[in-house]
C-alpha cells in the first residue's frame, strides 16, 4: 500500500491550494518509495518477511512502543487523563462544585494542591472533572466527524458525477471559513453548550477528511479486485464499505489521533471565549477563562488547567505522529 | 499564465457565493426575533414592530437574503443593531489593527521558524533537531489564550518590559504577536525541514557536493532556494489565517482588531456584525489562498507549465 498524507494541522487546514500540492509532490515520491524508507523501516520489513506473516496491528504497535519512547510516553499520559476522568468522583479529593467562600483564592497549599478559585472551590477536583469534557470533546467529536468525512468522502470518490460535486463543493466552502470562526457562528447559532460545541466542532472539521478519503478513494476503485468484485456484481455499497474502507484504515487512524488535538484545543478556546461550556460544569478552557482576572494575584488557578490542556494536546500530537510512522513505512514524514 | 489566474479567480466565486449564503442562514434560522432578543423584555410592543420592520427582519429569509446579497454587491455590509453604526466603518476601524498584528506575528514567525527548520535540517536526527521539532509541537499544542496570559503573567506583570494589554504604542504588540506567531512558527519550521531534506537528496546536490562545494555553498545556493518554495505559499496562507487566528489574541490583550469586534458580536448578539466580520475575513482568507495559489506557479516554473 503507499499512500501519501501530510500532517492534518488545523491552523493552516484552509488552504484548499494545499490539497493539490500535496498530490503533486506525493505522486512524485509515488515513483521511487523505497528511497523514503529509513534502515529501521527496512530492518521491519526483512523481519516480518523472515518470519514470513504479516504484521498485524498489534506487532505494529509493539514496536511503535519499543522504538518511539515519546510516543510511548504520550500514550501513558493520555491513559493516566483517561482514567482520572473516568473515576473522577474517586481521584478528586472534594466536591468540584462546593463552594467554601471563606478560603476562596488561595495558593498552592497541601490541602488544595492547585489552590482554590473565586468561589473556594477546589481546582485540582475542578480540573479532574473537566478532563471529562477535554477528553470527551477531543474524541467524540473527531470520531463523528472522522465517520462523517469518510461516507461523504468514499461517496463522492466512489459515484462521482454529481455527487462528487456537491459534497466537494460543500467542503470547499466549509474549508474556506477560519475554523475557529465558523465554530463560534455555529455556537452563536445553536447557544453555549456541551452538545452544541460536539455539533459546532463536527461541522467544522468534516471537510478535511473527506477529502482525504475521496482521493484515495479515487485510486483504490482502479485496482484490480475492485474490478473484480465488481464483474462479481457486487454492489456499490458493499465495495464501497467492503473493499475500499478498509484500505483507508490506516489514514483514518492517522487522521483521528491528529485531528483530536485540533478539536481539544478549539473546545478550550470556545470554553474561553465563554461560548462553549458552561458553569457550573468544568472544562479546562472555562476554567482559564474563570482564572484570568486573578492572573497577577493567583496566577495558579488559571495556568494549572492551562498546562493540563498542553500536555493533553502535546500527548496526542506526539502519538499522532508515532502513529503514523508505524502505519505505513511509505507515509510522507514530515 | 494569465488564462490560468482568470481561471483560478472564477473557481473562486462560487464557494464565494456558498460562503455568503452558508452564513446568512446559519445566522437567519434562529427561532425568534433578534430584535426582541437583543431588547429583552424591556421592549415594548410597537417599538419592537417598528424596528423589525425597519431592520426589514419582517420579509422571509429569502427575500432577506436577496437583499442583503444586492448591498453586499454595493458593498455594504448593513448596520450593526447594538452600534447603530455602519459595520463598514466598523470594519474599517477595527482592521488596521488587525492588520498590524498580523504582520508583525507573521514577521515572528518567519524570523524564528526558517532558521530553527534550516538548523533542524541540517542537524537531522541530533539533539538539536530533536529540540527544536519539539519546541515546534509544543507552539502548536499550546492553547493560545493560555500562551497569552503566561506571557502577561511573567513579561508584563513581573518583569515590567512591556504593557500588558491596549494597542497604544508599537510595545504593546511585542507579546501579542509573539503568542500569535508561535504556532505559525512551529509549523515553518517544520516544513522548511522536511523539504529542504527532500531537497538535499536531490541529484543536483550530490553534483554540488561531489564539485566540492562547501556545506553553506550547497545548503545557501543550492538546496535553500528549492527547499523554500513551498514555504513562501505556506506564509500567504498564514498571513490570512493570523488575520482570522487573531481572535483570542486580540480578547486577550484588549486590541480593538476585527476578532475583538467578532467576539464582542457574539456577546451582544449583534448578528449584522458578526455576519460582516465573519465574511470579511474568509473573503481575505480565500484571498490569501489565491495569492498562494498565483504565487506558487509564479515562482515554480515545473507547476507554470502543467
Amino acid at each position: 500500500m503507499n499512500f501519501h498524507l501530510k500532517k492534518y494541522d488545523p491552523s493552516t487546514a484552509f488552504g484548499g491550494s494545499q490539497g493539490k500540492r500535496d498530490l503533486r509532490s506525493s505522486n512524485k515520491k509515488a515513483e521511487n518509495p523505497d528511497e523514503k524508507l529509513t534502515a529501521k523501516d527496512k530492518k521491519r520489513i526483512e523481519l516480518a518477511a523472515a518470519i514470513g506473516e504479516q504484521e498485524t496491528a498489534f506487532d505494529k504497535f509493539k514496536v511503535m512502543c519499543s522504538e518511539n519512547k515519546l510516543a510511548a510516553a504520550s500514550l501513558v499520559v493520555i491513559i493516566v487523563i483517561a482514567l482520572m476522568a473516568i473515576f473522577a468522583p474517586v481521584v478528586a479529593p472534594y466536591d468540584p462544585t462546593k463552594q467554601d467562600l471563606l478560603h476562596r483564592l488561595q495558593g498552592m497549599s497541601a490541602e488544595h494542591i492547585f489552590g482554590t478559585d473565586q468561589l473556594g472551590r477546589d481546582v485540582f477536583s475542578r480540573m479532574v472533572y473537566g478532563a471529562r469534557v477535554s477528553l470527551g470533546i477531543g474524541l467524540l467529536p473527531t470520531f463523528i466527524s472522522l465517520a462523517l468525512g469518510t461516507v461523504l468522502g468514499l461517496i463522492s470518490g466512489y459515484m462521482g458525477k454529481a455527487a462528487d460535486f456537491i459534497i466537494m463543493r460543500l467542503a470547499d466552502i466549509t474549508m474556506a471559513f477560519p475554523s475557529l470562526l465558523l465554530a463560534m457562528v455555529v455556537m452563536y447559532t445553536l447557544g453555549a453548550g456541551i452538545i452544541n460545541i460536539f455539533l459546532a466542532l463536527t461541522f467544522v472539521s468534516w471537510a478535511g477528511t473527506a477529502r482525504v478519503i475521496r482521493s484515495q478513494t479515487l485510486s483504490l476503485r482502479e485496482m484490480e479486485y475492485v474490478e473484480a468484485a465488481r464483474s462479481m456484481g457486487v454492489s456499490r455499497t458493499s465495495i464501497m464499505f467492503h473493499h475500499i474502507l478498509p484500505n483507508c484504515l490506516p489514514n483514518l487512524i492517522v487522521l483521528f489521533t491528529l485531528n483530536i488535538p485540533g478539536s481539544i484545543l478549539s473546545e478550550s478556546s470556545l470554553s474561553f471565549l465563554g461560548i462553549g461550556a458552561q458553569s457550573p460544569m468544568t472544562s479546562w478552557g472555562l476554567m482559564v477563562s474563570e482564572g484570568k482576572k486573578y492572573l497577577f494575584t493567583n496566577p495558579v488557578i488559571a495556568i494549572a488547567p492551562g498546562v493540563a490542556i498542553l500536555i493533553l494536546a502535546l500527548a496526542f500530537n506526539f502519538l499522532g505522529d508515532g502513529v503514523r510512522d508505524i502505519m505505513d513505512p511509505y507515509l510522507n514524514k514530515q | 499564465m494569465l488564462k490560468k489566474i482568470v481561471n483560478r479567480i472564477l473557481v473562486s466565486i462560487p464557494v464565494l457565493i456558498g460562503v455568503v449564503f452558508l452564513i446568512f442562514m446559519m445566522l437567519n434560522v434562529i427561532p425568534g426575533n433578534p430584535i426582541e432578543v437583543m431588547m429583552k423584555e424591556h421592549a415594548r410592543a410597537d417599538v419592537v414592530k417598528r424596528m423589525t420592520h425597519y431592520y426589514g427582519l419582517d420579509k422571509p429569509v429569502l427575500t432577506q437574503f436577496f437583499i442583503y446579497l444586492k448591498n453586499l454587491l454595493h458593498g455594504d455590509l448593513g448596520t450593526s443593531y447594538k452600534l447603530n453604526r455602519s459595520v463598514n466603518s466598523l470594519i474599517a476601524d477595527a482592521f488596521p489593527y488587525t492588520l498590524k498584528l498580523a504582520i508583525a506575528a507573521a514577521l515572528v514567525a518567519w524570523i524564528i521558524g526558517i532558521p530553527a527548520g534550516i538548523i533542524s535540517a541540517i542537524k537531522e536526527n541530533t539533539i538539536i533537531d530533536r529540540l527544536f521539532m519539539g519546541v515546534s509541537l509544543l507552539g502548536v499544542s499550546m492553547p493560545v489564550f493560555w500562551a497569552a496570559l503566561l506571557f502577561q503573567y511573567v513579561f508584563a506583570y513581573k518583569l515590567g518590559w512591556v504593557p500588558v494589554s491596549g494597542a497604544d504604542t508599537w510595545q504593546s504588540y511585542i507579546l501579542p504577536s509573539i503568542v500569535l506567531g508561535w504556532s505559525s512558527a512551529g509549523t515553518i519550521a517544520r516544513l522548511t525541514r522536511s523539504n529542504l531534506l527532500e531537497v538535499l537528496e536531490e541529484d543536483y546536490i550530490r553534483t554540488a557536493w561531489a564539485k566540492g562545494l562547501s556545506q553553506a555553498g550547497v545548503i545557501i545556493h543550492h538546496a535553500f532556494k528549492n527547499a523554500l518554495l513551498p514555504v513562501i505559499t505556506m506564509m500567504a496562507i498564514q498571513v490570512a489565517s493570523l488575520l482570522s487566528g487573531a481572535v483570542i489574541t486580540e480578547t486577550v490583550f484588549a486590541i480593538p482588531g476585527i476578532g475583538r469586534l467578532a467576539v464582542d458580536a457574539i456577546t451582544d448578539r449583534d448578528m449584522p456584525l458578526l455576519q460582516g466580520t465573519v465574511l470579511f475575513t474568509t473573503v481575505l482568507i480565500i484571498a490569501g489562498n489565491l495569492i498562494a495559489d498565483v504565487l506558487y506557479s509564479v515562482i515554480d516554473p515545473r507547476i507554470r507549465e502543467n
